[in-house]
């Protein structure tokens, strides 16, 4: 078998001794004989190291690797620089925990406190936490930001991913919050229905939108934003951060609250997580973010230094009380998205967007010659959805060239009453001319 | 340590002034200087009723929460938006930070005259 | 030192992205009108910026990390090497199921592996960190309750030395937490517990070995009179790594139970996260299992009474192949973890506790606790001039003021990786300080004296608050 312990069992047995134990049987007596395993555990013999690697490249053999990806839906096939794994992957920094003894963690603190500023700079909103689980739990925490005693009722945008829309149920399961999902219309929120819908409840706590929405659609968040106000209630928006380089920023759209998934900052798709749920907001609910927060103070000689701060919101303090029990985030990933950002700077922020936007808009044209239009008339970012004569034949015969298509969506997920299937397609910088034409002449051949 | 004599103060070391039909309610020198350094203090919000003996808000230091009971029961007239400002108020001045203002009193703790206290913390 | 930002100079940067070879077309949207403040700056500035702020930062491999309840063991390089293969790290969650079937399988069999370890039926690997796992568990309890028409159950017994995420994750489920005594023994107060046991409980949280480090010799009775009462028993996986391969939870009566793969598992802290807390339970509790649940070993569907999903895919899947490569390395003898970690612990109380006052002197499990409170009162240097003492010494400090049960709490979890050396070293700073408390108390209080920044200012920080860098 392998093993981390270092000491033998000569070793163990003397230091057994010397503090008064006969053996580990010895030491173990405090635990009643009719708690204890009988016997042997029913796992496999331990490994060596070239075993297990040897065991685990196995199973990651038996997966495909797509060399050219066009399918999102949440998870996004970006460019992660090499800088971002060389400094990432530095063991101070993975192998370190939440910087308690600020002291002697002051290279974590001032990571996420230059994470926290750039997270505040993008979305354009005052300030932003340490990081969450994921987009979907920040979009969940988002929601119970916004509730307090006269307002508990959660708004969603129908044409939010169905993904976020189930974890923020599921997060409201439990106290009994009401979600209620706003229709769409032409693959947008019905601005009449939101309006009506807020109108009619008193208890309105927040109104939450995707931008761009789950079918790449940028609607149109200023509106959306001032119905909600007019409504009584916050405005969230759940955003691509990079459509951010592009797209007007929730601080300027006058949100409340932004959340949103953190994976396209570095990050690789590494089958769903982990991810970096991040959230940001206006100075004046600072007392209401959940989770870490690092802040800047000076120590006993003046010098600035940074520590975690306002912690009595948290659950080690608060306890029940706490808003929130999130303890352990995501820091590593939030690292990372501060090195991807440092390393791509604002002229790559806004390149970057530019890209995406340019590949998919090329993408789209093609397709719709072909005679696969687009679901909606909406403008889009850099992921829209088409008609397609037969989804699961293109996607196969894409498969086999090693490219991952766009995603199928299920019939009647959105409402354009198309006739045919219809598929979700992504681009990122990835994705060159070359690669989509590509696509383009397979289904030319496939139809 | 010598507490103002016109005020009553309660077990969970708060203290009340009377005026007229209505209450001032704070904490005390002890429990400030115990909590130590404040930095924020949650307070409720006019109009709300607060119960005698029940917590009506909270006090934050770095590393501590400590609920504020009411002495009284009552509805909250007024609350003192300098503390949500610069809670270090609290630790300044335990006597001049009032809390909140409350009133139509229909209840009251029992009530330690400044002497009482001073024993009781003694 | 200097922030990022201050080293950022208007036109720097690095070339990372290719110009456009298609034309270039952004939505006819509104568009973004404020910039952002990004740096400006060169690949070789960055690095050294990084490089700076890890030579400022303790993780494991720099030194001793004694922090009681966070299990802070070797993080083994296998793993990972094992996490960033391709054919892990490229994967699309939503890639055609016949295309991740490696993937899978590992799931399955960590699942395996883990359901093994506790005892219990099935694993979600949904949450992504312990509180997410124990909130999931009380989804469960609830969903349970709920099914059964069984309505009125609306409490959660928690005591009172337990994590403060045990009482927030109840109040997210929506329960109301009850909190319960401790004994003079640091265990469960039987008779406390008896008395708030009844038809409103729902359930149970425990942490055992809880967290002053002892195993409650009641362990059997107090679970079973949780279920007499109809309640469920909620174990609290973040002190797995004591009895790891000794006990199984599902065996001394609990129903549901989250482990940190950050703590018993091997997988690194990251500076505070990402972790992993998968939830195990019982049979009956499947139907209510979170995610997409694996029947068949091919195909994945959710179950009949899902309470949903905690996150948007499978969870922090890298992190189970890191517990997964952990796992293999180690097999059956789990259990010689323990047995090192409970060593390692004791022999670090039997050295410390004829100067330093332990909370309760007895066998402890994998960490033990000292209540400082005695000396503080003597010499007022309290646990955290201690912990700061000890930055001194290159010793990352124990976990401080918790268990709240216990005044000036310094609580010490050497951990199963850590030689008989480094304890001796750890054992003679703490003597040392212990001396320099009576003989040179201030050389104590204003400690650390060898750290980048000296003690910082937490008052200043939480009165004025200052979260992120201004550029104006």
């Amino acid at each position: 078998m392998g093993t981390f312990i270092p000491n033998t069992k000569e070793e163990q047995l003397k230091m057994l001794n010397e503090i008064g134990y006969k053996d580990f049987d010895d030491l173990f007596k405090v635990i009643p004989d009719a708690a204890k395993v009988k016997g042997e555990l029913n796992l496999p013999d331990g490994m060596s190291e070239i075993e297990v690697a040897r065991k685990v490249e196995g199973l990651a053999a038996k997966n495909t690797i797509f060399r050219s990806i066009f399918r999102g839906a949440g998870s996004y096939n970006h460019y992660v620089p090499s800088a971002v794994d060389a400094i990432a992957n530095k063991e101070e920094f993975v192998t370190a925990y939440t910087p308690y003894q600020a002291e002697i963690s002051q290279g974590i603190l001032q990571s996420i406190f230059e994470y926290q500023t750039m997270i505040a700079e993008i979305t354009g909103m005052d300030i932003a936490n340490a990081s969450m689980y994921d987009g979907a739990s920040a979009a969940a925490e988002a929601c119970w930001m916004c509730k307090d005693r006269r307002h508990s009722t959660f708004y969603v945008s129908g044409a939010l991913d169905e993904r976020i829309l189930t974890v923020i149920n599921t997060y409201s399961f439990g106290r009994g919050s009401k979600v209620v999902v706003i229709p769409t219309k032409d693959g947008e929120t019905d601005k009449e229905a939101l309006a009506k819908a807020l109108a009619d409840d008193k208890e309105a706590a927040c109104f939450l939108m995707q931008y761009p929405n789950f079918y790449g659609i940028v609607e149109d968040a200023e509106e959306l934003c001032k119905i909600t106000h007019d409504g009584g209630a916050k405005f969230i928006m759940y955003c691509q951060p990079l459509a951010l380089g592009a797209l007007k920023s929730p601080g300027e759209v006058g949100a409340d609250i932004a959340v949103g998934e953190g994976q396209p900052l570095g990050l690789g798709l590494e089958f769903g997580g982990p991810y970096l749920g991040f959230l940001s907001t206006k100075q004046e609910n600072m007392r209401a973010i959940p989770g870490r927060l690092i802040g800047e103070t000076v120590d006993t000689r003046g010098d600035r230094g940074f520590v975690l701060t306002i912690q009595a919101r948290e659950q080690h303090i608060r306890r029940e009380k706490a808003s929130s029990n999130i303890c352990s985030n995501e820091a590593w990933c939030a690292l990372r998205a501060g090195i991807y950002l440092s390393t791509i700077g604002p002229k790559g922020f806004e390149d970057v967007a530019a890209l995406c936007s340019s590949k998919a808009h090329y993408m789209a044209d093609e397709l719709e010659k072909i005679g696969m239009k687009k679901c909606f008339k909406g403008e889009f970012w850099n992921e829209f959805a088409t008609t397609c004569p037969d989804a699961d034949k293109l996607l196969a015969a894409l498969e086999e060239k090693g490219i991952l298509g766009g995603l199928k969506l299920c019939c009647g997920c959105c409402d354009a009453g198309c006739d045919t299937d219809c598929i979700l397609w992504c681009c990122t910088e990835l994705n060159s001319k070359e690669d989509i034409d590509e696509v383009i002449a397979i289904a030319k051949e496939v139809f | 340590m010598i507490d103002p004599k016109e005020l009553k103060y309660t077990k969970d070391d708060e203290w009340v002034r009377f005026e007229g039909d209505e209450a001032y309610v704070g904490i005390t020198d002890y429990a400030q200087s115990e909590l130590g350094d404040l930095v924020f203090v949650n307070l409720p919000e006019v109009d709300d009723e607060v119960v005698a003996g029940e917590p009506f808000g909270d006090v934050e230091s770095v590393k501590a929460v400590a609920d504020v009971f009411s002495p009284v029961s009552g509805v909250v007239l007024e609350i003192n938006e300098d503390l949500l400002d610069d809670a270090a108020l609290i630790n300044n001045d335990p006597y001049g930070s009032w809390f909140i203002k409350v009133g139509s009193i229909s209840a009251c703790e029992d009530f330690m005259t400044a002497e009482e206290y001073d024993e009781y913390r003694g | 030192m200097k922030l990022i930002f201050e080293k950022s100079i208007p036109g720097r940067g690095q070339d990372i992205f290719p110009a456009c070879d298609v034309p270039v077309k952004l939505p006819a949207a509104p568009l973004r009108e404020k910039k952002a403040h990004l740096p400006e700056i060169s690949e070789n500035e960055m690095g050294r910026h990084y490089t700076a702020l890890a030579k400022r930062a303790h993780g494991v491999n720099d030194g001793f990390y004694p922090l009681g309840s966070c299990t802070m063991k070797h993080n083994p390089r296998i793993n990972e090497k094992m996490a960033a293969l391709p054919g892990f790290a490229k994967l699309h969650p939503l890639q055609p199921a016949h295309t991740v079937q490696g993937a899978h399988e590992l799931i399955a069999e960590l699942e395996k592996f883990l359901c093994e370890i506790t005892g219990m039926a099935g694993v979600t690997f949904q949450p992504a960190a312990g509180a997410h796992g124990e909130f999931t568990g009380l989804l469960l309890i609830k969903a349970y309750h709920t099914d059964r028409g069984d309505t009125e159950r609306n409490e959660i017994i928690v005591p009172d030395a337990a994590h403060g995420t045990n009482p927030a994750s109840a109040t997210m489920a929506g329960y109301k937490t009850i909190v319960i005594k401790s004994n003079e023994n640091g265990t469960v107060d039987i008779d406390d517990l008896k008395a708030h046991l009844g038809p409103k409980t729902a359930g149970l949280m425990l942490t055992n070995p809880n967290t002053v480090g002892l195993f409650d010799p009641n362990i059997m009775e107090i679970t079973k009179l949780v279920h007499e009462a109809g309640g469920l028993c909620y174990y609290d996986g973040a002190n797995l790594n004591a009895v790891i391969g000794i006990v199984r939870p599902a065996d001394i009566g609990f129903d549901v139970i989250h482990m940190n793969l950050h703590k018993t598992f091997s997988t690194p802290h990251g500076g505070g996260g990402p972790g992993s807390g998968p939830c195990a339970y019982k049979d009956f509790l499947a139907p209510f299992a979170p995610g997409l649940v694996c029947k068949d070993g091919e195909n994945y569907e959710r179950a009949e009474k899902s309470i949903g999903n905690l996150t948007g895919f499978y969870g922090n899947f890298l992190v189970m192949v890191k517990a997964y490569t952990y796992l293999l390395t180690i097999g059956k003898e789990v259990y010689t973890l323990a047995q090192n970690a409970v060593l390692n612990a004791n022999y670090m109380q039997e050295k410390l506790k004829d100067i330093y006052p332990i909370a309760f002197d007895t066998t402890c499990m994998h960490e033990f606790v000292i209540g400082l409170d005695p000396i503080y009162r003597k010499t007022h240097v309290s646990a955290l001039d201690v912990a700061k003492a000890l930055l001194d010494y290159g010793i990352h400090p124990p976990t401080i003021y918790f268990p709240l049960i216990v005044h000036e709490a310094l609580m010490i979890e050497p951990t199963e990786t850590e030689t008989k050396e480094t304890l001796d070293e750890a054992i003679t700073a703490f003597r040392e300080i212990y001396d320099r408390i009576f003989n040179a108390p201030e050389s104590v209080q204003m400690a650390p004296q060898t750290t980048p920044v000296l003690r910082l200012d937490d008052t200043k920080a939480a009165r004025e608050p200052h979260l992120r860098f201004d550029f104006e």
